[in-house]
């Protein structure tokens, strides 16, 4: 991974957000919405995270775009551009939330540093663990299934539970 | 240098700020995509560690320092799943509201919340 | 209602492309545990297989395949092997979810490898069939083609 790349796609990033939040047609922000994720499924592979940019790139950029498409296509497609009289004060808001986090972030450990405190905790010992107690040298996928098995769990009834109240809210009348 | 951090925290107040101020319901979705995707991206920066290679051990692990740190990833699997769960049920409420309504924009659609019943049927009448 | 693609490159193509695909979601799903893959990829990879199907080849042969009620089922379903695998832990004398614990006839080291395998393949199918029915919900005209 060399820094200019990362720094391009992060640039490219955050041009690909500005246009999908500026654009007055709804079809064009789902578009640009679709291409952010691509992007972002891109910046994550290049910091190394295969499994979680696998997942990106078929749901963010495919899935979530053709569902976004298939709710404008029901609904109206061009947005008023109505002034917001609250935009000032949200927009002061946002911004001390922000350089409040930029202080924070001021505070993390350096970027990549392999002593930071998340990578010296327990996950060394999945790193060491994972074949000689699972058989499976992938360690996401360990550490997801088996160690942190709870959490699956509970996320795939709530993914199921999501399917289930679309079903119910849109179901075909029976007419 | 922490700038990816920043770029990290730059999304996070766009979609932030999208969420609040826009008007149209479709546009908040839209900014809550970007929410979710730059809260995952700010963890999945907590993970690098440099000159290191993907989690996947192949034998025996020589020094824990040469592969990225597994655990945010995993957390981050499920912040992916619930975001397209949420995305679906948001978008059925989107078009339930659009039935009833006949508009996406949030203020229309408060005007004729509070309207007095009308005369006609009610929100079902469009189906 | 969507309608067939009207160019024969885009039929053929999709006709080949899709049982490959398909193929692939499971190749993913069982090569989770040595490279970058598992249940998540693999289900939204089965579920998108179904979407192209409608968006491509008509609405039509999606409805002819799918029907949303046992889609549901098959979502439950995977939700319950998943739990299924925890509760044969539990009567193997392990705690729920304890894969060492699996009554088969393997070492536990094997046997969490196993009990990985069959918790992805329920996670596999709760994802494809929320995803497929996710979209025959939104794209739907309300019953007015």
């Amino acid at each position: 991974m060399s820094e200019s790349l990362l720094a391009g796609l992060l640039f490219l990033l955050v041009v690909l957000a500005v246009i999908a939040v500026r654009a007055a047609d709804l079809l064009l922000a789902a578009i640009a919405l679709g291409g952010y994720g691509l992007v972002m499924a891109l910046v994550w592979a290049a910091l190394g995270a295969v499994d979680v940019a696998f997942t990106e790139a078929v749901v963010g950029a495919g899935a979530t775009t053709v569902l976004f498409f298939a709710a404008l296509l029901r609904t109206s497609r061009r947005r008023s551009p109505v002034a917001n009289p609250l935009g000032w004060a949200a927009g002061a808001v946002v911004a001390a939330t922000g350089a409040t986090m930029l202080w924070v972030a001021a505070a993390l450990p350096p970027w990549g540093d392999p002593t930071a405190a998340p990578a010296v905790h327990v996950s060394p010992r999945y790193l060491v663990a994972t074949i000689a107690e699972t058989g499976t040298p992938n360690a996401v996928t360990a550490v997801l299934a088996d160690y942190r098995g709870y959490d699956t769990l509970v996320e795939t009834v709530v993914i199921v539970t999501s399917g289930l109240a679309c079903w119910l809210l849109l179901r075909r009348d029976p007419a | 240098m922490n700038y990816p951090y920043w770029v990290a925290v730059f999304l996070l107040m766009l979609g932030l700020y999208v969420m609040v101020a826009q008007r149209n319901l479709l546009k908040k979705l839209v900014g809550m995509n970007i929410f979710q995707t730059a809260i995952i991206l700010f963890f999945l920066l907590l993970s690098v560690k440099r000159h290191a290679t993907l989690p996947i051990v192949p034998g025996t692990v020589g020094d824990v320092r040469g592969f990225m740190n597994p655990l945010p990833h995993a957390l981050m699997l499920t912040a992916i799943v619930v975001m397209v769960a949420t995305t679906g049920v948001a978008l059925a409420i989107l078009i339930r509201l659009h039935t009833a309504y006949g508009s996406l924009e949030e203020r229309v659609i408060a005007e004729r919340l509070s309207a007095p019943p009308g005369p006609a049927a009610g929100p079902e009448a469009g189906r | 209602m969507i309608e067939r693609h009207d160019s024969v490159v885009v039929t053929t193509v999709l006709r080949l492309l899709i049982p490959v695909a398909q193929l692939f979601a499971l190749y993913v799903l069982a090569h989770g545990h040595e490279s970058p893959g598992g249940g998540f990829q693999a289900g939204v990879i089965l579920g998108a297989t179904y979407i192209l199907l409608a968006l491509g080849l008509g609405r039509e042969a999606l409805d002819r395949r799918v029907n949303e009620p046992v889609c549901l089922g098959i979502a439950v379903g995977g939700v319950l092997l998943y739990m299924l695998t925890g509760v044969a832990a539990m009567a193997g004398g392990g705690t729920f979810l304890d894969y060492s614990a699996l009554p088969l006839p393997v070492s536990p080291v094997e046997g969490r490898f196993l009990g990985i395998l069959f918790i992805e393949t329920g996670v596999m199918f709760g994802v494809a069939a929320t995803i497929v029915v996710l979209f025959c919900r939104l794209a739907d005209r309300g019953g007015d083609a």
